[in-house]
């Protein structure tokens, strides 16, 4: 229970810095908001299903980056880490509860998003929006501990989405399939495991990726 | 309470403490001085557990809970109010009685009125003086203290003398400064590091 208290302290500071800063969620809104206007007008004719799904998964994908990159500005401005690190709280708790937060804002980003979508390309599916939850929570997992790897080089802007991106190579595998295919079981599934492996591993790793 | 045995560091090719052999008794009182580029805030993040050694051992009584550190930065959330960020921490702390315990550091460290303004607000002086509140909430046995005076007005200072004269003895400290004359009635041992 301690564990979850500790995951709801971190995850209720990292909700009200960003509530107070402003600095991730209306970037986030903005850019996918963007995204699709902008191809809306530029994609000749009437875009077919398959291309428009394509689009979505690149604007999602690179929305949550913008989300992570953020992620740990505050502990790298303001030095907090360490703060956190000496706490005596299990440190996979600093991931999770960053994690969490990262899927807030993308969820609320999405929650805008998809409509839009819907208003612009196509009606969204049911299979599409189940694998949006799945890619969303892989998506978190894994970027808020690239995230933490990164926050500590002087090459983190360009870090993050080189390790990230390679990653995240399954999860669009995984969620155009789902999107398109007629039966779509196969590929939740898929994702489903993605998000289980790695939530797995980054939790039991995240230790060593706060340690000097 | 705190042992070190022939302690280095290196980050890369850079050597910056070598040899650091330190007994420190509970209770005691150490004081590390030296110049710019000596080592000492090395030293004491490997003495406050953030920092691993390049060789040599340290052997360290108090648990990760039981250590309070104060570096150069104030470790408190500059978007947060003083109060949020103490029952943060208190909270990761599990502090059992939390409000009481943050409620009297604010009263002593002279914040309880600025108590819901964010930390930006507050001038560096005040910001070190929540950073201490911060070091001491969770009512240390080790308390590792980077040049705890920075930044703090005489009255800070005063606050501080007593603070550190009323837990002498009770707990161990390891501080560092450049003016260890303030602190020389309290120290028990002093360290002087070279570059």
């Amino acid at each position: 229970m301690s564990y979850v208290r500790d995951v709801g302290a971190l995850a209720r500071k990292d909700l009200l810095l960003e509530l107070r800063a402003r600095d991730t969620l209306p970037a986030m809104l903005l850019f996918v908001a963007a995204v699709f206007v902008v191809f809306h007008f530029a994609l000749p004719g009437e875009p077919s299903r398959l291309e428009t799904t394509g689009l979505l998964w690149v604007a999602i994908l690179f929305t949550a980056l913008l989300g992570l990159g953020r992620a740990f500005v505050p502990e790298r401005e303001q030095r907090t880490l360490d703060g956190l690190v000496l706490a005596p709280c299990d440190r996979s708790a600093i991931w999770l509860a960053k994690s969490l937060a990262t899927l807030a804002f993308l969820a609320a980003a999405e929650v805008v998003a998809l409509p839009l979508y819907g208003l612009f390309f196509h009606r969204i599916e049911g299979a599409t929006v189940l694998a949006v939850v799945l890619a969303d929570l892989g998506i978190c997992a894994v970027g808020t501990f690239l995230g933490a790897m990164a926050v500590a080089t002087r090459a983190r802007d360009l870090l993050l989405p080189l390790l990230f991106l390679p990653l995240a190579i399954p999860i669009v595998v995984g969620a155009v399939g789902a999107s398109v295919a007629a039966s779509p079981g196969k590929y939740l599934g898929f994702l489903a495991l993605y998000d289980l492996l790695f939530v797995v591993v980054c939790w039991a790793t995240f230790e060593y990726v706060v340690a000097e | 309470m705190l042992t070190t045995r022939r302690l280095g560091k290196r980050y890369g090719e850079r050597r910056v403490l070598r040899g650091i052999d330190l007994a420190l008794p509970r209770g005691g009182f150490l004081v590390v001085t030296g110049p710019n580029g000596s080592g000492k805030t090395t030293l004491l993040r490997i003495c406050a557990g953030l920092a691993q050694p390049s060789e040599g051992t340290i052997e360290r009584e108090a648990a990760r809970a039981q250590v309070g550190y104060l570096g150069h930065d104030p470790l408190v959330y500059r978007e947060l109010t003083a109060l949020e960020n103490l029952e943060l921490y208190g909270r990761l702390y599990r502090l059992p009685e939390r409000r009481e315990r943050i409620g009297m550091l604010l009263e002593r460290f002279g914040l309880w009125d600025v108590r819901h303004q964010r930390v930006a607000s507050y001038s560096r002086g005040m910001t070190q003086r929540l950073a201490l509140c911060r070091v001491l909430l969770h009512e240390p046995d080790l308390l590792v203290l980077d040049e705890p005076y920075n930044a703090l007005d005489e009255a800070g200072a005063e606050l501080l003398d007593a603070q550190l004269a009323e837990l002498r003895g009770e707990r161990t400290f390891l501080l560092a400064t450049h003016d260890p004359a303030r602190v020389a009635p309290l120290a028990s041992a002093a360290l002087a590091l070279a570059t």
